[in-house]
């Protein structure tokens, strides 16, 4: 018990350091630590995630975090798999919180940063060619996957507002009958 | 009693703050103003600092707002604050989701989400491109157009692309390879347009 919570712990904890630009920039490194390495979750299961953690209170990476924790070792693990991914952060902000506003300013740190910038858009390109496989079947799938990329792209839409109709949507197709109310996976 | 108005203040950001990161500064904002803890350009300095270190915005911001208060002990209680309200919901949701899973309106809903959460992810990354791919800040012609193309950083995606893709001995290294490799790619080809 111990054992795989301490293992909870660090495991998020090293997703927390090695996530730069928040949110869906944690999508890649969650896919090989969580995904490949230890097999706490499937890519399927990180997207069902991610969109719920859409349309909750809180930060995407706290609640990602805490469904996976949850789902291992119950509440406890919930919690230790959460504070986990937010511990490399109290420490990094607590040390430079000194001369945080010259920080960002430092010629390192900026080139650095542009570089790693590109270097995301690649990781979350690869995280979502994997993801498309379990996520994007069939045609409704795929002009939901359109119809959301481009309008949260080029529009101010909430991504709330996304996630609800197609979880409407969905429910829909069942009530409507296109979907065998006694069809089972 | 400081600690305890501190995790009073981050619960209700917390608890109100939908769709992560930058949802929370609109109430961190307004925070500054009511209660005079830290200053709107301390909040400035903290979204830039944010985007230049590990870890989610809101926690870094929490962090940093508990520090500039009241030292350690006061970040501690602002993150813990702040991630309290959506721990608890997650919670609850997560003992829903075990026990409403097989239900066929469920999955039907949950079929349709997968493609939905997939395209936000995909529009994130395309924002990224804007800031990484385009000198969006130039001062001759700022946007994104063909000459605001930064060739240098469409270089080190096309060599991410091989490295991460199609050689099947780095395919498997770990991402923060190659973010490493491109944070010093980015200093030594001065990809910021900042002189060293």
């Amino acid at each position: 018990m111990f054992k795989i919570l301490s293992e909870l712990f660090f495991t998020f904890a090293k997703v927390g350091v090695m996530t730069f630009g928040g949110g869906y920039a944690m999508l890649p490194i969650l896919q090989r630590e969580v995904v490949d390495n230890k097999h706490w979750a499937t890519d399927e299961e990180l997207t069902d995630y991610f969109a719920i953690g859409q349309c909750t209170p809180g930060v995407i990476a706290v609640n990602t975090a805490t469904f996976i924790g949850q789902k291992n070792q119950g509440i406890i693990g919930g919690i230790v798999a959460t504070l986990g991914v937010v511990f490399p952060s109290v420490v990094i902000i607590s040390i430079l919180a000194g001369f945080i506003a010259s920080f960002s300013h430092l010629p390192l740190v900026i080139n650095a940063f542009a570089g790693i910038r590109v270097c995301v858009c690649v990781l979350i390109f690869n995280a979502v060619l994997k993801l498309w496989k379990s996520a994007v079947k069939g045609r409704l799938a795929l002009i939901i996957f359109l119809v959301v990329s481009v309008g949260s792209l080029l529009f101010d839409i909430s991504p709330i507002l996304f996630v609800v109709i197609a979880a409407l949507i969905g429910v829909g197709l069942v009530q409507f009958g296109y979907i065998e109310k006694e069809e089972k996976k | 009693m400081i600690f305890l108005r501190l995790f009073y203040e981050f619960f209700k950001t917390g608890l109100f703050a939908i769709g992560g990161g930058l949802a929370t500064f609109p109430f961190l904002s307004e925070m500054a103003v009511r209660t005079g803890w830290f200053t709107q350009s301390q909040l400035m300095d903290m979204i830039a600092v944010s985007e230049s270190t590990p870890g989610p915005l809101g926690v870094n911001a929490a962090t940093y707002v508990g520090f500039v208060t009241a030292g350690i002990p006061g970040a501690v209680t602002a993150t813990v604050g702040l991630i309290t309200p959506s721990v608890i919901i997650i919670l609850v949701i997560a003992g829903f989701l075990k026990a409403f899973r097989d239900n066929v309106y469920v999955d039907s809903a949950f079929r349709l989400l997968r493609p939905t959460s997939t395209g936000l992810i995909a529009a994130s990354g395309l924002s990224v491109a804007a800031s990484a791919f385009f000198d969006t800040a130039s001062s001759e012609a700022p946007g994104i157009s063909i000459s605001t193309l930064k060739p240098e950083a469409v270089i080190l995606a096309a060599v991410l692309i091989v490295f991460t893709r199609l050689i099947p001995k780095t395919k498997k290294l770990h991402p923060i390879v190659w973010i490493g490799f491109s944070a010093a790619v980015g200093v030594i080809f001065n990809f910021g347009n900042v002189p060293m």
